[in-house]
């Protein structure tokens, strides 16, 4: 350890780490990239992949960030740009949940889905680009649909659940196991050029009173369609949350409902009440 | 008496961003939601002076009430 921390300190540079240097300590030393990386912000060296988090991070808050858990449901529109967003940002841990595979129709707004991957699983091109963008990262993947029967081993040790899912019944089901579990779930859909963001806390049922109209299992998404930026959008909302959750930053405010109307470019603050 | 009803997102196309309507009492969000034109499975967030309220609760006077559609893509 002393050595690694001292081969650290000799190749770092301005308090910054550079990747080759920390694949070399990896190599050296017989550590994971996660492993060097931690063992480099417990000793106040940044990974320079971060130097422009630097402002609005501390070396702190960016070890906090590689040792939380999040547990992303749906690899589509909004999970991959929340898995991307996720990885980019170091959250050291990553579990994604999806039992599709791409298809064409996804092209237009999904960042996970491209041309050669068509036909491929969602949760493989999910490791495929954290792998590739941060490997610093280690993700989960479940090919599975999400279900009573496997939230409690998909939500093990998760801080925070992430919904990037398309299904109005599954989300309540994963905001009963979130309850249940005691892990904050922070929620957002889309539709056409709205969507909506809230966050639930343990002991609250946000999603019951967004959903307390539901008669079908889906909203107006089935005829509106999805363009490309409401799932960029909405999801860079949630991976907002995420981060201050994680990070116990700011102060939260529960029972909040925010919907995104960027046709007439319009956002709505609605409070719930308790319970 | 009156009430005001205020639309978001989609439900505004061809409609109205906010309208005072004139209805009887005992008229409830589902009997205007249907007076627009709106289906009823696609409503979501229903709000009556920004507070959580429902289809089937009855309006009162100067009450404005606020609609939101039914979303959960991903």
């Amino acid at each position: 350890m002393q050595e690694t921390v001292a081969f650290l300190q000799k190749n770092s540079e301005d308090g910054l780490l550079s990747f080759p240097d920390q694949q070399e300590a990896a190599g050296r030393f017989s550590l994971h990239i996660a492993e060097v990386e931690e063992i480099a912000l417990c000793h106040d060296l940044l990974p320079a992949r971060y130097q422009r988090n630097r402002a609005m991070l501390s070396i702190q808050q960016q070890l906090s960030l590689l040792r939380s858990k999040v547990a992303v449901f749906g690899c589509g529109g909004l999970g991959g740009y929340i898995i991307e967003e996720l990885a980019r940002l170091g959250v050291g841990r990553i579990t994604v949940v999806d039992p599709d595979v791409f298809e064409e129709h996804n092209l237009n707004r999904q960042l996970l889905c491209t041309q050669e991957l068509l036909g491929s699983k969602k949760v493989d091109a999910a490791a495929h680009r954290v792998a590739a963008v941060n490997p610093a990262v280690r993700i989960q993947a479940f090919d599975t649909a999400f279900c009573q029967d496997n939230s409690t081993e998909i939500l093990k040790d998760a801080d925070v659940a992430a919904d990037g899912l398309d299904s109005i019944s599954v989300r309540l089901e994963l905001a009963e196991a979130c309850k249940n579990q005691n892990i904050p779930l922070v929620h957002g859909a889309i539709a056409g050029w709205s969507g909506h963001v809230a966050v639930q806390y343990p002991g609250e049922n946000i999603l019951q009173y967004l959903y307390a109209g539901n008669k079908t299992g889906h909203g107006v998404e089935r005829r509106l369609g999805n363009p490309s930026f409401t799932p960029a959008a909405i999801a860079s909302l949630e991976v907002a949350e995420i981060v201050k959750i994680l990070l116990k930053t700011e102060p939260l405010l529960p029972r909040r409902y925010l919907a995104m109307d960027l046709y007439h470019m319009e956002f709505t603050e609605v409070f719930f009440p308790e319970g | 008496m009156q009430v005001a009803v205020k639309l978001f997102a989609h439900f505004r196309n061809n409609r109205f961003k906010k309208e005072v309507r004139t209805i009887a009492p005992g008229v409830t969000v589902g009997a205007i939601v249907t007076e627009l034109s709106i289906a009823e499975e696609e409503v979501g967030v229903v709000l009556i002076n920004g507070r959580h309220g429902s289809l089937d609760q009855a309006l009162a006077e100067g009450d404005i009430l606020s609609l939101f559609p039914l979303v959960g893509g991903g």
